[in-house]
């Protein structure tokens, strides 16, 4: 028997669904057939990625636009983990986001999302698809 | 944002009570921090028991109050990091910029 999950929600670009969709993520990590102490780690890395992945739609992508919506797919399995984030807004270009300053010496507040999810996940890609953009992350589990 | 602020030893010391600190509320304690700063506030520490969760607005806001008690010639301190929280700052080097420490009293401690 086939364990995948998918999972697809549509929701407005708005940032008080971040709470709501990191849950999600946490409740769908949870069901990962794995270790458990893997899946605890995966549960919470699941929800930073798609924070993370989410606020990048809502701020950059989508200019920070209630009236934008936002399509998440998250789809899970013993071999991997796949998170897309689809906007319909101007997009950003990714290879133009810089590496944080890891020191006290010219730290800046902005700029730690990318490199988070370059971090947590195997493959983050940023590409035009259907009039929008899409955010693909891929971590293999196995 | 639902804050406690205490004033010790000229220390002021915020609990956050809030259980994220994201982009959703960060921005609120960005101007907590502005209203402080304005009012010649220069020492801080923030206590972050309550947070089960950050992200990088979170830990924006944190750098953004610690570069302003730079300015100030003060410094902010952190206190109570729980688990994913400690993991952020590890995952994004921050545990070597900020002086964190286990209890608020140690954090006050380090100023004595």
């Amino acid at each position: 028997m086939k364990n995948d999950i998918d999972i697809d929600i549509t929701l407005p670009s708005h940032t008080r669904y971040l709470r709501m969709i990191g849950r999600i993520g946490e409740k769908v990590a949870q069901e990962i057939d794995c270790p458990e102490d893997i899946r605890k780690t995966l549960s919470s890395q699941l929800a930073v990625v798609l924070t993370e992945g989410l606020v990048n739609a809502i701020e950059h992508a989508n200019s920070s636009d209630p009236d934008k919506e936002i399509h998440v797919r998250i789809n899970a399995s013993k071999e991997k983990l796949v998170v897309r984030i689809y906007d319909n807004g101007v997009g950003f270009d990714l290879n133009a986001v810089p590496t944080p300053s890891f020191t006290s010496c010219g730290l800046e507040e902005k700029g730690r999302g990318i490199f988070i999810l370059r971090s947590l996940m195997d493959t983050v890609k940023y590409t035009r698809s259907d009039g929008g953009n899409v955010l693909e992350m891929k971590k293999k589990l196995a | 944002m639902d804050i406690k602020t205490e004033h010790t030893e000229g220390i002021t010391v915020l609990f956050i009570r809030e259980d994220r600190l994201d982009a959703n509320n960060s921005e609120e304690l960005k101007a907590e921090f502005h209203r402080l700063f304005e009012s010649g506030t220069k020492d801080l520490v923030i206590d972050l028991k309550e947070i089960h969760f950050i992200d990088s607005s979170g830990l924006g806001v944190l750098v953004s109050g610690y570069k302003s008690a730079s300015t100030q010639h003060g410094s902010l301190k952190l206190s109570n990091l729980q688990s994913q929280v400690k993991s952020m700052f590890e995952l994004t080097r921050l545990h070597r910029v900020f002086d964190i420490f286990t209890t608020v009293d140690d954090a006050l401690q380090s100023y004595r």
